[in-house]
Formats: structure tokens, C-alpha cells, sequence
């Protein structure tokens, strides 16, 4: 058994469906020789994040590539395995479940939660009908009854916006926005509570991605889901999301409500990320301040806090000791010794 | 010989000298009726129907629309740079008082990288991963200018600290796969710049980027554009990154324009009702999304019905089959350019266009 989250912790919701608390994944820096590989360092992908999914909320993770955000969303599904840190959904130690490994258990889990991928044109297998895709974890799972299943594979396609007797086409048969719906009709064909979405709209075109996010909104309200929307689109987040919790080089460094975050941003870094997002309104294009300089590497990790290096604000504490990530007003936690 | 082509400055000059070559307001490109297919040619595909815009002198032109609008092949269209076998079918793209779409591949290799530039969308696929980016770029150089390898490496150098490139001596040396993706793109911006071009093609250069990378990447053209004067085409399906960077914008929809005109107006005043729905439907970090005590969320609205995969090129207006505004003739007739505020063209029946029957 895992001991129970502290009230402290922050960024957890009442009645939490997914605690995350501590999540390390890292990955071991090899050095090759001639007859042996010596381990010399490691990367730590996702570095000590905590968080919490309320039953029915969007918790939305953003940040720029490499920033450990899918990566947390692999690990919570045990895709990859966690180094560290402990994954509860409801009652359910997951990564206790998945270290006793029993069949039956770990089904259950996955039934649960599921994933829904960012490009719907390698997620789909090309030589399946849609009618083989959405049977397969209806069969893996064994929940419904055989005679039942084209019932379920037509209330499915229905209820994602598709006509029920596209059943037997192929997904090249689809359009982009068409195959999104399919990946997401699968993973709702286990009747799952958490759906993690792992940027399922940024391959889509504006129009489409309008309807498959309405979709999303839908399907939270009518079924009572809980989504961990990973996204580096601020936009679709902001229509999407409850909360938002933002990462950077493998750290959470703000979390707290939508609408908090955008009108108020204590981290730099999270001002940073709204104010490049290019606005779709050319006599609004003010407010503008670019950050200089890129992500550093993950391999040489900087010091004290880690966006020290590009940080406008920046005081020499900053690159000796790593801020907490903690919360004045109980909601809206930042690490940052120098809060906007 | 136009006044535009006697300017052209040398590369010996300093940059800052340039600026003032900066040719009084003209067009500089105009597309008229481009056409462009695809075989069987018996029946051919129209990929690209009566596209016509212009781009002035030291203007951003901002091309939007979707997968499948036709904005990348008219800008490859200008370059003579059509994947086979589409074909130019139709139409003209004058430029410099010139028709592009006449001329033969000779012709157009002396005068792609020199007049006429290109900054593609992913800067990994085009950089020569075999040749040091100081090689590559001094090549263009040699070829175009006939400079000596000293002389290009110091002006490969002097583009490289212009596009905020850090130590530019040192990069010169690099391998491509040494850079970072935003810092591959300023190479690919230097190279474009090479020439001193007089029209610099960005498809989508921004959109394999970081959003903070693009931020930077959007400054450097923004602040280009101001130091060098030359005009540009942007081609890009982000309503944001054209509401910053254009000074004038075409919106296109299966290979037809649907309206153009001043960033401003079309932003403040969309009037065809595709812009109407692109612009509606796009989500945005500057608002706020209504959650109902109930904790309902308000939806985006979306445009018409969905797009059926493959979707109609036929005659008439392309757009026909999603608007909620089409009426019967909109399927058969193509709408015309109509004049709806100056400077501001829109092609909708609705709108005022004459129509004409497909030529079929």
C-alpha cells in the first residue's frame, strides 16, 4: 500500500479519480565500450511531479516538445514504467497492480482508463474494418456478450458522430477528423472512466478540430469522463480544460484553474508560453515578450531552478536552490522564487 | 529591363545600404487565372481553379486554409516547382513584368534562390545532412554570384549574426543534425536571404516549431522584412501566425480563393462565409470558455457539415457543400472576383460575384 497524500500536496482536487504523487521516470545515459556499456548518469524525462484528476474535470498538461508531458501519460498508464512515485485511480495502487501482474487485475485497470492517440492515421490499423477495430477490445476485454456486439459497434460509431453502417469500411476509407473519432470510439468501447488524450487534435485541420473538440465536450458531459488532455496547444486547452497544470525539462511549475493561469500566470515561464501563442486578432498583438533561447538539454540539466537560464526575472538564488512548487492561495500552485 | 531588376544590389554593399533600394509600391507578383491539374489529362483533376491574388512590393502576403486549399502548390507554382506531373494549365504569374509560368527550367534555376527565395517547412528535410551548412549555403553564392569560397563563407557569416544565429563563425563548421530545430530555420532564413531576393516563399515555416521558437522565428520576419524590404508570400493554416505577419491575406478553399484583402478588414469584417466559420471555429487563449453551474461547457462553433473524405472539385463554388448559405446555383456556377471594399475582393454568389459556368 502506498501512504496516503498529504492535504499539502498540491494540485489535488477533492474526490480525486487519478492521484499522481511523485512521479519520477527516467531513463539510464549509457556509454558503450568495446565489451560492456557503463552506465554514466541519467535522464530524468519527468522529475518528481504530483497532480490529480477529479472525477469528470479535464486536467490538461501543456509545454513545449520534450518536456516530459507524454511521457507522464505513458507512465500513468504503465505504457513505460515509472521509476518512482505512486499512481492511484480510485482505490487502485497501479503500479502495485501491475507488479503482481495478475491478468485479471490489470484488464480491469485498463479498462478503466484509456488512451487516445495524436495521429489517427498510424493508430488505426490500415487492414482492419472498422468493425474488426472497435470489436478487438470488446473481445480482449470480454465484458459484453458476443451477440452483442454489433449493437455496441453501431452505438458507438453513433455516439462519436459517425454513420453506423460505416462499420465495414476501412479506415483509409476516413478523413482525418473521420479516424480521430474512430480512435476515440475504441477507446470508449470498455466503458472507461479516464480517457487520456495525448494532443488528439493537433493533426487535425481548424474546421475538424473544432468538431472533435465539441465532441470531447460531449462525451465528458453525457458519460461523466475524466480527461488528462496533454497538449502544447494553449487554445484547445483553453476551451477544454478545468485545470492546467504546465511542465518544463521534466518539472511541473504551475498548476491551478484555466482561467487563473491565463489572467494571471505567476511562473515566467507560463507567461512566457501564452504570450507566444500568436492571437488570432491583428489589433491585439500588444502584449508581447518573447523568451530568448531554447529548452537545454535534458542531459545537462541546469542548476537550482531550470528555467534559470532563460528566465527574464532570474535572481542569482534561482540557479542554487530548486523552488517548491507551492500554492499562497490554496489553488494556484508555481515553483518560483521570483513570482511574476 | 523593369526599374526593379537595375537596382538589384550587390552583395558587396552592407546590408543596411539596401533598405534604401526599397522600390516605390507596385505589384511585384501577380497570379491571374492560375489553373493547375493533375492527368488523366483527358479528364484532368483541377487541383488549382482561377486562383488570382497580387502581392505588393515589400508586403507580406499571407496565404491561408486548409489540407488540401491548394495554398502550397501556388506558391510551388510561382517557383516552377509543381510536383510532377500537376501541370500549369492555365493562367499567368507575372513577376518583374515577366511570366513565370512561360518560362523553362534554365530559366527559372537562375533566378530560384537569387530573385525568387523559398523557406520550407521542416528546415531538417531541406539542408543537405553530407555538407556543413557554411558549404551549403557559400555554394549558392558561387553558383549565383560567382563569389570566391572566402568571400561567401564571410557573407554566409554576416546572414548567420543577421538571423540571430549565436558565434556565427563557428556554426559555419556544423553539420545540420548539430543545430536545433529553431536554429536549422534561421539557417534555412539565411539561405533564403543569400541573394538579397526580391520575393522570399514561407510555407508553413513555423509549424514544425515550438511555440516559443515560432514566437522568436515570427520576430526575425518581422524585423527582416523591415531591414531588407523585400516582399513575401506566408503560406500557413494558423489564423494566429497571419494575423501577425501579413500585411494582406487570400483565404483559399479547394483550390479557389474565397475572399482577399487588408489583414485588418478580413480579421474585423469576414465576409465569405468560409472565413466566417475559420474564424469561428477557431479556439483562443484570449477568452474565456463559459462553464454552466452544471458544469456544461459552451462548443465552438463549427463550419456546416463535416468535409466527406475526397471532396467535391467540381464546378461551381467548392465550398458549396458545407455553407449555410448555398443556394442551388452555387454548385453550378464559379463565383467571380466582386469588389467589396477597396482593395477587398470576395468570390461568393451571395456576395455579389457574377458566376460562370465551369468550363466543362
Amino acid at each position: 500500500m502506498i501512504e496516503p497524500i498529504p492535504n499539502l500536496r498540491q494540485g489535488v482536487t477533492p474526490r480525486p479519480l487519478l492521484t499522481v504523487d511523485g512521479l519520477v521516470k527516467s531513463y539510464p545515459l549509457r556509454r558503450r565500450g568495446l565489451f560492456r556499456q557503463t552506465v554514466t548518469g541519467e535522464i530524468r524525462a519527468v522529475n518528481d511531479i504530483s497532480f490529480s484528476v477529479a472525477a469528470g474535470e479535464t486536467l490538461s498538461i501543456v509545454g513545449e516538445s520534450g518536456c516530459g508531458k507524454t511521457t507522464a501519460a505513458r507512465a500513468i498508464l504503465h505504457l513505460v514504467e515509472p521509476t518512482a512515485g505512486a499512481i492511484r485511480l480510485g482505490d487502485t495502487d497501479i503500479r502495485a497492480t501491475f507488479a503482481e501482474d495478475r491478468r485479471p487485475d490489470v484488464l480491469a485497470l485498463r479498462r478503466q482508463m484509456q488512451y487516445v492517440f495524436q495521429d489517427p492515421y498510424l493508430s488505426l490499423n490500415p487492414r482492419w474494418s472498422v468493425r474488426q477495430i472497435l470489436t478487438e477490445p470488446l473481445r480482449v476485454h470480454g465484458h459484453a456478450p458476443k451477440e452483442d456486439w454489433d449493437a455496441t459497434v453501431e452505438s458507438l460509431l453513433e455516439r462519436v458522430g459517425l454513420p453506423p453502417d460505416y462499420a465495414d469500411r476501412y479506415p483509409h476509407e476516413f478523413s482525418g477528423g473521420q479516424r480521430q473519432r474512430i480512435g476515440i470510439a475504441r477507446a470508449l468501447a470498455v466503458e472507461p472512466r479516464l480517457l487520456i488524450c495525448d494532443e488528439p487534435v493537433s493533426s487535425l485541420d481548424v474546421s475538424v478540430r473544432a468538431q472533435v473538440l465539441n465532441l470531447l465536450a460531449d462525451l465528458q458531459e453525457d458519460l461523466g469522463l475524466s480527461y488528462l488532455y496533454i497538449s502544447h496547444d494553449l487554445s484547445s486547452v483553453r476551451f477544454l480544460s478545468n485545470r492546467i497544470a504546465v511542465m518544463y525539462l521534466g518539472n511541473l511549475v504551475e498548476i491551478g484553474e484555466v482561467d487563473e493561469i491565463f489572467a494571471r500566470p505567476r511562473h515566467h515561464y507560463t507567461a512566457a508560453l501564452i504570450s507566444a501563442i500568436p492571437v488570432p486578432d491583428p489589433s491585439n498583438q500588444a502584449q508581447r515578450q518573447a523568451i530568448q533561447g531554447e529548452v537545454p538539454s535534458v542531459v545537462r540539466r541546469p542548476s537550482g531552478c531550470v528555467f534559470h537560464t532563460r528566465c527574464p526575472a532570474a535572481l542569482p538564488v534561482c540557479s542554487q536552490q530548486i523552488p517548491p512548487l507551492s500554492a499562497p492561495d490554496g489553488t494556484h500552485a508555481f515553483a518560483c522564487h521570483n513570482p511574476r | 529591363m523593369s526599374s526593379l531588376a537595375t537596382a538589384k544590389p550587390t552583395a558587396a554593399m552592407s546590408i543596411d545600404d539596401r533598405s534604401m533600394l526599397t522600390p516605390p509600391v507596385h505589384d511585384l507578383v501577380r497570379v491571374e487565372n492560375l489553373r493547375i491539374q493533375f492527368p488523366p489529362w483527358n479528364a484532368p483533376v483541377r487541383i488549382i481553379e482561377d486562383v488570382s491574388f497580387q502581392v505588393r512590393a515589400g508586403e507580406t502576403m499571407g496565404i491561408v486554409g486548409e489540407s488540401g486549399s491548394g495554398k502550397t502548390l501556388s506558391s510551388l507554382a510561382i517557383l516552377n516547382l509543381l510536383p510532377p506531373p500537376a501541370r500549369i494549365t492555365g493562367g499567368r504569374i507575372m513577376f518583374d513584368g515577366e511570366d513565370l509560368a512561360a518560362k523553362s527550367q534554365g530559366e527559372m534555376q537562375k533566378l530560384r534562390g537569387r530573385r525568387l527565395a523559398m523557406v520550407f517547412q521542416n528546415p531538417g528535410y531541406s539542408l543537405n545532412p553530407l555538407m556543413t551548412v557554411g558549404a551549403q549555403l557559400g555554394e549558392i553564392l558561387k553558383v549565383h554570384e560567382k563569389m570566391p569560397r572566402s568571400m561567401a563563407l564571410q557573407r554566409v557569416e554576416e546572414l548567420f549574426r543577421l538571423v540571430g544565429i549565436t558565434d556565427p563563425g563557428s556554426r559555419l563548421s556544423q553539420y545540420p543534425h548539430e543545430m536545433s530545430g529553431g536554429m536549422k530555420q534561421r539557417v534555412c532564413i539565411a539561405r533564403a536571404l543569400l541573394c538579397n531576393p526580391a520575393l522570399v516563399l514561407a510555407d508553413e515555416p513555423t509549424t514544425a516549431l515550438d511555440v516559443t521558437i515560432q514566437a522568436q522565428i515570427l520576430d526575425l520576419f518581422e524585423d527582416l522584412k523591415a531591414r531588407f524590404g523585400m516582399s513575401m508570400i506566408f503560406v500557413t493554416h494558423d489564423m494566429g501566425v497571419v494575423a501577425r505577419i501579413a500585411d494582406r491575406i487570400t483565404v483559399m478553399y479547394a483550390g479557389q480563393v474565397c475572399e482577399t484583402g487588408d489583414k485588418h478588414a478580413i480579421f474585423a469584417r469576414p465576409s465569405h462565409p468560409y472565413t466566417q466559420a475559420l474564424l469561428a471555429s477557431t479556439p483562443r487563449i484570449d477568452r474565456r470558455y463559459a462553464i454552466d453551474g452544471e458544469g456544461r461547457r459552451e462548443r465552438l462553433p463549427t463550419v456546416g457539415r463535416a468535409v466527406a473524405p475526397g471532396q467535391s472539385l467540381g464546378g461551381g463554388c467548392r465550398f458549396a457543400g458545407r455553407c449555410p448559405e448555398a443556394a442551388p446555383e452555387c454548385s453550378r456556377l464559379v463565383p467571380q472576383a466582386a469588389a467589396i471594399e477597396p482593395g477587398r475582393v470576395v468570390h461568393c454568389l451571395k456576395r455579389g460575384s457574377a458566376g460562370v459556368a465551369s468550363h466543362d
